[in-house]
């Protein structure tokens, strides 16, 4: 019942927050506040070891009958990888909550209850077992993003939101032709109609139908994800996001697609998938280069944090493609990394922009003289983004390229070049920004530095992307039991030996 | 007949006595709220009647007739649908409209007669009769009693091509009839089935039909009539013209088809195909070039309509199914987004708050109406939690099921391209108020008008997000018909 909960808190929390609005602007943010902390609470004391130790991981399910004539159940199953997504989804819904405070003044409850309802959507698409469930939260996810875009997004959030919605549509609508020609295919073998996706796993498909579903629910993940080229959207949506906005997009919305690789393309398909592997892990690189080289070349400091995370997800692609334990370890890591270093970026980046009104970094420059604090916090996360030892995003990119070393040398080694250009992008922002001469903005010797809440914000942040670098041994405790039984299922006959670490 | 056959028809009879006591009272004492009080009783006597009438199994009234649960599912979506295009037209018409307003009742019920025989036809007696008492009162009802050039208009231009559509229609029945020397849907399907080699005259027949009815459906390339008639026409009139008649022509239809032809036939069923992709695309791409909120969802009914087709296509059990319930999802999200578009228009101001502009900042100043629109919206464009969402994924299910693989890549284009217009409404809602516009809010909608868009915002959310009563309703009615 817990996992019920879990979804039912922020949904009825967003209702709440909706009607609070029209009485006090505050109500929302309070109201919204409580229903994370509680829902925090909830899956907090979900931490623990799998009901049963052998074949299963999961620690919590539910199963009730949905649309029983089109077998349809409501199934939501919870292991330690759902877990440890699902806390950085409420905490950095949380963390939204916190920094939207000043910056979100205008249509308050709707705000929220937007906010709320794509947290409900994303802790959906992390629990829901049954294929049409899962869609069904995928495609919930979409409309309230849709709106903290296209609402109280920046100059040309018409076009950047319904860009968003347009290509993550267009993907999501091949992926559901593909899940209901999977179900057909498992109706004709096993003669009843289900969407459930443990029944579902051991379907067989002859080689050429498994291929084409597989790139079905491919291309709709290496939207999300996004992976070059299907990235197009991202850029835009980030830089004209309201800052929760962008912190959600990059922090859990992103984390959603490579989510579904490892759930279901890999196990769905593991034989289409290890034979798509080499091309996967080409995109992957090609993402992390590619990436980084454009945010190089940006003068908007949030268009460069955002290409940063296309290069920080091809890492990701990377890994799983991998589907070795090292490089799944790593990717899980470097999710959480991700979600971190990056969310804690946009946060300073909108910060920046309420203060001096541009994200442009030729205006820029100096203002570490005017605003110490927010421009310390800038270089962490910075570094953070370039992996340096020590800061999670490290262990994330070693064990990825460790992992992925086994299944391709020559990948890994031109992967390992966007270390480098990882450097000279995170660098040159803290260059450009906080370092050099004065800024030549008008009243800039009159800033404000971070406020206490920000501060609060930045400072947990700093320690959960220190702590996760130096002891990230209790989240590979959590998530190792569910990763052994994906990478049980996903593992390819053929492909057996070297897929052993 | 029968004291069964008259029990199966009980509804019917019903809706008649309805009318002509309606008429009669409007001879007897002109009063606006009396005619559409007895109006709205007596068709939601009429809806609780309909599953008294439920027959053990199907029941044949008079050649013409059949009464079974298929028979009786649509019925009751065209009479639930006429009821709250009822209550919607009095908060429409209560408003400053001078005049007589009374007939307007009469020609509802007498439309809505029409319809709900429609899906119980099994004869093409029935089904000429049934369609023309639609079409000709539809006809006064478009051009009722306004001031605007534009009804009037619209009543000619659908009086024109219903005509058109209609002889199409009849000549088709009339090859038909000279080809086989029978006008009862079973037996054409037995002696056309008989014979092996194909039959021009029938097949020329069967084309007529198709065109007569792509007309009524508008279907893409017979869709040009649709945003004129959608624009000009009241609004609750431009919801029945979407929901009613369209759901009246597809049942009827649907069954000439399952007890006539036969899904076999594969050049009819290119055709058919031909036709459902280019109303999905050809629909979506057109409204992408619309300011008319109006006109904007007269082509998203064409590309529904195309979207339908699928199923039809589909045929068996699933796609008659899917059909079943993407008309239901259909009906709600089309009476309710067309019911706010009346509530937002005042009748005597010469047109109705149909251009996006009238829009803008509603969800400040209407917030409720707004609210709801938007869901309507994203219902129409398939997006949970809606009946839209299952209804498209229902009808993805089938097209898939029957292997059917370009329709269902139409759909899915046509649903991506569908997106963008939907979404451009829902922005302008949500834009802030022009300054231009007098700052005092306009008149709230009447209580009972907001009342019935609540009732279709429960369902549209209800069913969109447990189906299975839905389902299992389809499943008892429609899926237990056997052909």
């Amino acid at each position: 019942m817990s996992l019920l909960w879990l979804l039912l808190v922020p949904a009825i929390g967003g209702l709440l927050a909706w009607a609070a609005g029209a009485r006090h602007p505050d109500w929302p943010r309070w109201i919204a506040l409580a229903t994370l902390t509680i829902d925090l609470l909830i899956a907090l004391a979900l931490i623990g070891p799998a009901m049963s130790s052998g074949q299963t991981a999961w620690i919590a399910s539910l199963d009730r009958p949905w649309i029983p004539q089109l077998g349809i159940s409501f199934e939501l199953d919870l292991d330690g990888l759902s877990l440890v997504l699902i806390l950085l989804t409420i905490v950095l819904s949380l963390i939204s909550v916190v920094i939207s405070w000043t910056e979100i003044t205008d249509r308050v409850g709707l705000f929220h209850a937007n906010l709320l309802w794509t947290t409900t959507g994303v802790i959906g698409v992390f629990l829901a077992l049954d294929l049409f469930l899962f869609f069904f939260f995928w495609e919930l996810m979409l409309v309230p993003m849709y709106f903290l875009i296209a609402l109280w997004g920046h100059e040309d959030r018409f076009y950047a939101a319904i860009k968003f919605v347009i290509f993550t549509q267009g993907s999501s609508l091949i992926m559901l032709v593909a899940i209901l020609m999977l179900v057909f295919v498992h109706q004709q073998a096993a003669g009843h109609f289900t969407f459930n996706y443990l029944t579902l796993l051991g379907t067989k498909l002859n080689p050429a139908m498994e291929f084409w579903l597989m790139l079905g629910f491919f291309i709709a993940f290496a939207v999300k994800l996004p992976a070059v080229p299907f990235h197009t959207w991202l850029p835009d949506a980030h830089t004209e996001a309201p800052t929760a906005g962008s912190v959600l997009l990059a922090g859990i919305l992103l984390k959603t697609g490579a989510y579904g690789l490892l759930r279901f393309v890999v196990p769905l398909f593991p034989d289409a998938a290890h034979e798509f592997a080499p091309i996967a892990m080409a995109l992957g690189v090609i993402s992390i280069l590619y990436g980084a080289l454009l945010a190089f070349g940006q003068n908007d400091m949030k268009r460069l944090v955002a290409y940063s995370s296309v290069s920080h997800m091809g890492f990701v692609l990377l890994g799983i493609f991998a589907w070795n334990t090292l490089a799944l370890q790593g990717v899980v890591i470097q999710m959480l990394a991700h979600g971190i270093s990056t969310g804690a970026l946009f946060i300073l980046v909108g910060a920046l922009q309420e203060r001096i009104h541009t994200r442009d970094m030729r205006l820029m420059g100096g203002l570490w003289g005017v605003i110490p604090r927010l421009s310390a916090f800038g270089m962490v996360f910075a570094i953070a983004s370039l992996g340096l030892p020590g800061l999670g995003n490290f262990i994330g990119e070693f064990l990825i390229l460790l992992g992925s070393f086994r299944a391709s040398v020559v990948f890994t080694v031109i992967a390992a070049g966007g270390l480098v250009a990882g450097a000279a992008y995170a660098l040159l922002l803290v260059q450009r920004a906080f370092h050099g001469r004065a800024s030549p903005h008008p009243g800039a010797a009159t800033l404000i530095d971070l406020t206490p809440p920000h501060l609060a914000v930045m400072g947990g942040l700093v320690l959960a992307i220190i702590g996760l670098g130096l002891y990230p041994q209790p989240v590979f405790d959590q998530v190792a039991p569910g990763l052994a039984v994906l990478q049980h299922e996903g593992a390819s006959p053929e492909a057996a030996p070297t897929m052993e670490p | 007949m029968n004291g069964e056959a008259f029990a199966a028809f009980a509804p019917f009879t019903l809706l008649s006595a309805v009318t002509i006591m309606v008429m009669l009272l409007i001879a007897i004492h002109r009063n606006h709220h009396l005619t559409a009080l007895s109006t709205i009783i007596g068709l939601l006597l009429c809806c609780v009647a309909l599953p008294f009438a439920d027959p053990a199994s199907p029941t044949q009234v008079t050649p013409l007739f059949t009464i079974d649960g298929t028979a009786l599912f649509y019925s009751g979506l065209v009479l639930g649908s006429a009821l709250i295009i009822a209550i919607l037209s009095y908060a429409y018409l209560d408003g400053s409209t001078p005049g007589p307003r009374e007939e307007y009742y009469l020609l509802l019920l007498t439309a809505t007669l029409g319809a709900a025989l429609l899906p119980a036809s099994v004869h093409f007696a029935s089904f000429f009769l049934g369609l023309e008492t639609l079409s000709i009162s539809l006809l006064g009802l478009i051009a009722y009693a306004s001031p605007r050039g534009t009804a009037a208009e619209a009543g000619t231009k659908y009086l024109i091509l219903g005509g058109a559509s209609s002889a199409f229609l009849l000549f088709g029945m009339a090859l038909i009839y000279a080809d086989l020397g029978t006008m009862s849907f079973t037996r054409i399907g037995t002696l056309a089935h008989a014979g092996n080699q194909t039959d021009l005259y029938r097949l020329v027949g069967v084309a007529m039909i198709l065109t007569g009815v792509g007309f009524k459906l508008s279907l893409v390339p017979f869709h040009m009539w649709t945003p004129d008639i959608y624009e000009g026409a009241p609004a609750p009139i431009t919801g029945f013209v979407a929901v009613v008649s369209k759901i009246a022509v597809f049942a009827i239809i649907l069954r000439y088809f399952i007890l006539a032809e036969g899904p076999e036939d594969a050049s009819l069923r290119a055709g058919l195909a031909a036709i459902a992709i280019l109303s999905m695309l050809g629909g979506n791409l057109l409204a992408l070039l619309q300011n008319n909120v109006k006109r904007l969802l007269a082509y998203s009914s064409i590309a529904h309509l195309g979207y339908l087709l699928v199923a039809f296509l589909a045929a068996g059990p699933l796609g008659i199914e899917a059909a079943a319930y993407y008309l239901a999802a259909y009906a709600v999200t089309s009476l309710g987004a067309f019911g706010i578009v009346a509530l937002l228009s005042t009748p005597g101001s010469g047109r109705d708050a149909d251009r996006i502009e009238d829009y803008r900042g509603l969800f400040r100043t209407r917030p409720f109406l707004a609210g709801s629109l938007a869901l309507m919206l994203l219902s129409l464009a398939g997006m949970p939690p809606t009946m839209g969402f299952i209804g498209k994924f229902y009808l993805i299910v089938s097209g898939v099921g029957a292997g059917l693989f370009w329709p269902v890549a139409a759909l899915v284009i046509g649903s991506v391209i569908g997106l963008y217009y939907y979404l451009r409404v829902l922005v302008a809602m949500a834009m802030p108020v022009p300054a231009e516009r007098d700052a005092a809010p306009p008149d709230a909608a009447p209580l009972f008008g907001n009342a019935v868009i609540a009732l279709l915002l429960v369902l549209l959310l209800a069913l969109g997000t447990y189906p299975a009563p839905a389902i299992a309703l389809i499943r008892m009615t429609v899926g237990a018909t056997s052909w």
